[in-house]
């Protein structure tokens, strides 16, 4: 038996509980990490006080004497509802029943090992993490019950919080209180016997999602709610480029007049985050914000302050124009050369996609202070926690260890927080008020002005043929802002020509059709590098490689003269390379033929539409190829042909994300992602203007609203494989089957997102 | 000094009369529950009742609403139990929740107005609620849900 020490359990990995388990038993009253933690279905977020001693067989969880078990879940919640995902998937294996859950969102210790939510991983990733703690669990509970009714531990059996046998039965929070020391060697731990997939009850049954409740009577904690004692607000003055600014000159003489104004602090940033920013300082929001407007600063700009987004583009076309650029992905064959010389005919399209902004509703902000401990609180809502801290220990020039990043909900991440560089600000501004309580709230136009926007970005895509039209060879070139080269260069992998590239700016290109020879290229656009810091937006590469990829496969095969979805077809062959290397990717192009298919039967392809109204199909994978939720898109539009604008009447998803966890809440991120996808085709892009994004918040920035969304269908493939993920890939296929539907409608071929009425008027005049 | 009766009881607050009546809410009362998103009243989802209507409180300086009467998420029903949260938890609504009291309260009001609202209904009264999860899909059916349920519960008392 042992307590969980802070320290000894530092560095732990995320399958570092298979070590953990040896070292950790039974541990008593409340564990130090709980009143750290946010419990999302409890009032202000507030971890309940566990019953008695409680039993912890693996750091991913604990059980008291009444028998209620608290799921540690590293996760952010931020509209996934992930803690109910994740903690099910424990309880299956556990066998406990599901009114016994609770969802511990923990803080940043070093304990939980590497956290992040996003790229559509969490579920994927801890489905095999949870199950075998929760196998562990059960196993140790029948284990002491066996014991004490003194028969073998195969004559019992845990059912709904109970370990039942011929004896009688006995519950996991009895045998808690009993006492249970059971402890696992690694080996056993590998070898752990899991249910079989069929028999689980959880996963894939309707349960009430916990953080549901809290979201409708204002009781969820979000970031912006954050609140100490003695805290003080502090809005900020942000430079003129989002690089290499100076301050010169400060003069807050008319600042002074504002009632509860304190002072401006001009920030000096070892971090490089928040170059040229000052923080005002004030006694609430409203008096920071009055008078953060009245400060005169003058800054030393940096270089970027006349770029537009025409500059990032053309830029981003003379860096694909030389074939020295980039990095060259591995898809087998790259020797394309050979297939162009010899093609009978080939075809060659060029697509741009602009700046999207993440417009998360929740402005940012952060509240952060050090406490009597010398720990430094960041209470903010986070994507990237193991990101972020190295991030701010740079920036306070102070050891990890002695930063926390606590947990709140978050009012939207969509990537945006998985860039931690929000939190410097407060942290720097209360290192200068002696760590006093600082709480940072950006205005909107703030927030917009500050994001780390996806990339604009340019693509070429190239085909060739043999004379009987079959495709003998396919390049895709893509130049933009690398968010991970900006912000997480270690995770960038190198082509076969031994250059870096950013998997997030790709992905999606080295799709599973069978083209023959395969050229991916990845370029960095230096000039968007320098302009603004890129960022990774809800559905990353795919979000745009999708779009070209997919366009151009119906380009293709009217080239080809023949049917968009039976060219796909006859093209998706589950052999070699596209049949799948990982257990999730097991099936390969096969699994997406069928999404292409079942989305072909939704939407009713082939049956005849009225005038300038189209059909539209398109199929894509998200995230990556050893991950790979496969998805297709069918939409119904109507062209006015006198406005241009675009009426999205039906949209339909078939989607095989492999064992859905979560049904409701799968369905919830497809509707939302399948949205999210059709608001970025057709309402949302914004452009850079000197140096600067144009729009400033939703006046002129207008993602899609309530009567914009159409019809959306839901329909997941059945199938035992390991889940993936589910957060973006619906975003994918969706802007390519509304430009496939708009041609099939009016007979134009839009290349540019977001596809404005405009575009499509011009368009129109010069078919 | 303002002062206003906020879900039933009165408040005051020293704040200069130009303060928006959302930050006296979330910062001054200390009530959360209503939100922040864009401080020009177009995303909606700050909005709150004042006299019974809906209000985007983030440009409602609060010297326009003395006295007046205030319902914020937190006081639409004594133990979240109006329609709308009931069909709301039924339909699992919520994504990131940040936008949900806002649309909450847009639509307690448009069913006040409109008890059996059309989708046309919805799309209007709806519009100027932002949901950057785009759950809007779930909004719609939940609204009808509430509006059924609100139609059979005034049914009974009619027979």
């Amino acid at each position: 038996m042992s307590r969980i020490s802070r320290g000894k359990s530092g560095g732990i990995t995320r399958r570092g509980f298979l070590i953990a388990m040896t070292s950790v038993g039974m541990s008593f009253g409340f564990p130090r990490h709980l009143l750290a933690a946010m419990n999302p279905a409890s009032p202000d977020g507030k971890v309940l006080p566990s019953e008695g001693d409680v039993y912890e067989p693996s750091l991913w969880y604990s059980i008291d004497t009444a028998g209620k078990i608290k799921v540690n879940i590293i996760r952010s919640e931020m509209g996934q509802h992930v803690g109910t995902a994740i903690a099910r998937i424990l309880a299956d294996e556990l066998e406990a029943p599901w009114d016994d859950i609770e969802i511990i969102h923990v803080d940043s210790d070093p304990r939980w090992g590497f956290m992040a939510t996003g790229g559509s991983w969490s579920v994927s990733q801890s489905w095999p993490v949870y199950r075998k703690a929760g196998a562990a669990g059960r196993i140790a509970l029948i284990e002491s019950a066996a014991k004490k009714w003194g028969i073998p531990a195969a004559q019992c059996k845990a059912i709904d919080g109970k370990i039942v046998s011929n004896k009688g039965e006995i519950s996991y929070g009895k045998l808690v209180e009993l006492g249970l020391t059971r402890q696992f060697t690694e080996d056993e731990l590998k070898t752990l016997p899991l249910k079989p997939n069929q028999d689980l009850k959880l996963v894939g049954k309707q349960v009430t999602s916990l953080d549901i409740a809290n979201k409708t009577n204002g009781k969820s904690i979000y970031g912006i709610d954050a609140k100490v004692e003695g805290m003080v607000y502090a809005n900020p003055i942000l430079p003129p480029t989002r690089y290499g600014s100076k301050v010169v000159n400060v003069d807050d003489t008319d600042a002074q007049q504002v009632k509860g104004y304190q002072k401006t602090i001009t920030l000096d940033d070892p971090s490089d985050s928040v170059t040229g920013w000052l923080m005002v300082i004030a006694s609430s929001f409203v008096a920071a914000q009055k008078a953060s407007k009245l400060v005169k600063v003058t800054w030393d700009a940096g270089a970027s302050t006349k770029v537009s987004e025409a500059d990032i583009i053309n830029h981003g076309k003379a860096l694909i124009e030389d074939q020295s650029k980039g990095s060259i992905l591995d898809t087998g064959n790259v020797d394309t050369d050979s297939a162009f010389a010899n093609a009978s005919s080939d075809i060659s399209e060029e697509y741009i996609t602009d700046t999207v902004l993440h417009a998360q509703m929740e402005p940012l902000n952060a509240l952060v202070f050090k406490n009597p401990d010398g720990i430094w609180e960041v209470h903010s809502g986070c994507q990237w926690q193991s990101l972020t801290l190295p991030v701010l220990a740079k920036a306070l020039a102070e050891d990890e260890a002695n930063i926390v990043l606590r947990s709140y909900m978050l009012g939207g991440g969509f990537g945006r927080r998985l860039n931690g560089d929000y939190t410097v600000p407060a942290a720097l501004a209360s290192k200068a008020m002696g760590g006093a309580p600082v709480k940072m709230v950006l205005t909107r136009a703030q927030d917009t002005q500050f994001d780390s926007a996806r990339s604009a970005s340019v693509q070429q895509l190239k085909m060739a043929f043999d004379d009987s039209k079959s495709v003998i060879g396919m390049e895709h070139h893509a130049a933009a802002g690398w968010p991970t080269q900006a912000l997480a260069p270690g995770f960038m992998p190198k082509g076969v020509n031994d250059e870096p590239y950013d998997p997030f700016s790709i992905a999606g290109a080295d799709h599973w059709y069978k083209v023959g020879a395969q050229k991916v290229r990845a370029i960095s656009n230096d000039l968007a590098m320098s302009t603004f810091r890129p960022g990774w937006l809800r559905s990353v590469g795919p979000g745009w490689t999708g779009w070209a990829v997919e366009s151009f496969m119906d380009e293709a095969a009217h080239h080809a003269g023949r049917d968009p979805l039976q060219f796909r077809l006859d093209m998706l062959i589950a052999e070699g390379r596209n049949a799948g290397s990982t257990p999730v990717a097991e099936g390969g192009a096969a699994r997406q033929a069928a999404v292409l298919k079942k989305a072909g039967e939704m939407i009713g392809w082939g049956t005849k539409q009225p005038e300038n109204s189209g059909l539209g199909i398109a199929s894509t994978f998200g995230q990556e190829r050893d991950m790979p939720t496969w998805v297709a898109c069918g939409v119904q539009v109507k062209v006015d042909k006198t406005n241009g604008l675009v009426d999205v009447q039906k949209l339909v998803i078939a989607i095989d994300a492999g064992i859905i966890v979560d049904p409701n809440g799968a369905e919830a991120q497809c509707q939302g992602a399948a949205l999210w996808g059709l608001s970025m085709a057709l309402y949302e892009g914004t452009e850079l203007l000197n140096g600067q994004y144009k729009d400033a918040n939703f006046d002129t920035y207008t993602p899609l609203r309530l009567a914009q969304a159409p019809e959306v269908k839901i329909e997941f493939i059945v199938n035992q494989y390991p889940p993936s993920g589910l957060g973006e890939p619906a975003v994918t296929p969706v802007a390519p089957a509304i430009a496939n539907a708009i041609y099939n409608a009016v007979g134009v071929r839009l290349r540019k997102l977001p596809m404005k009425p405009k575009d499509l008027r011009t368009a129109l005049t010069q078919a | 000094m303002a002062k206003f009766i906020l879900n039933g009881e009165v408040k005051s607050a020293d704040v200069e009369s130009d303060t928006p009546l959302l930050w006296v809410i979330r910062d001054e009362l200390e009530m959360t529950g209503t939100k922040f998103g864009c401080g020009i009243g177009t995303c909606g989802a700050c909005t709150v009742h004042v006299g019974g209507r809906a209000t985007r409180s983030c440009i409602t300086p609060v010297s326009s609403v003395e006295g007046a009467e205030i319902t914020t998420i937190e006081g639409l029903a004594e133990k979240d139990d109006h329609p709308l949260q009931i069909s709301w938890k039924k339909i699992q609504v919520p994504q990131c929740g940040y936008c949900q009291s806002g649309q909450i309260m847009q639509a307690a009001a448009l069913l006040k107005d409109i008890p059996n609202p059309s989708d046309k209904d919805i799309d209007a009264v709806m519009g100027g609620n932002l949901c950057r999860c785009m759950t809007y899909i779930r909004i719609r059916d939940a609204i009808h849900e509430a509006a059924n349920t609100i139609k059979e519960h005034s049914d009974e008392q009619n027979i």
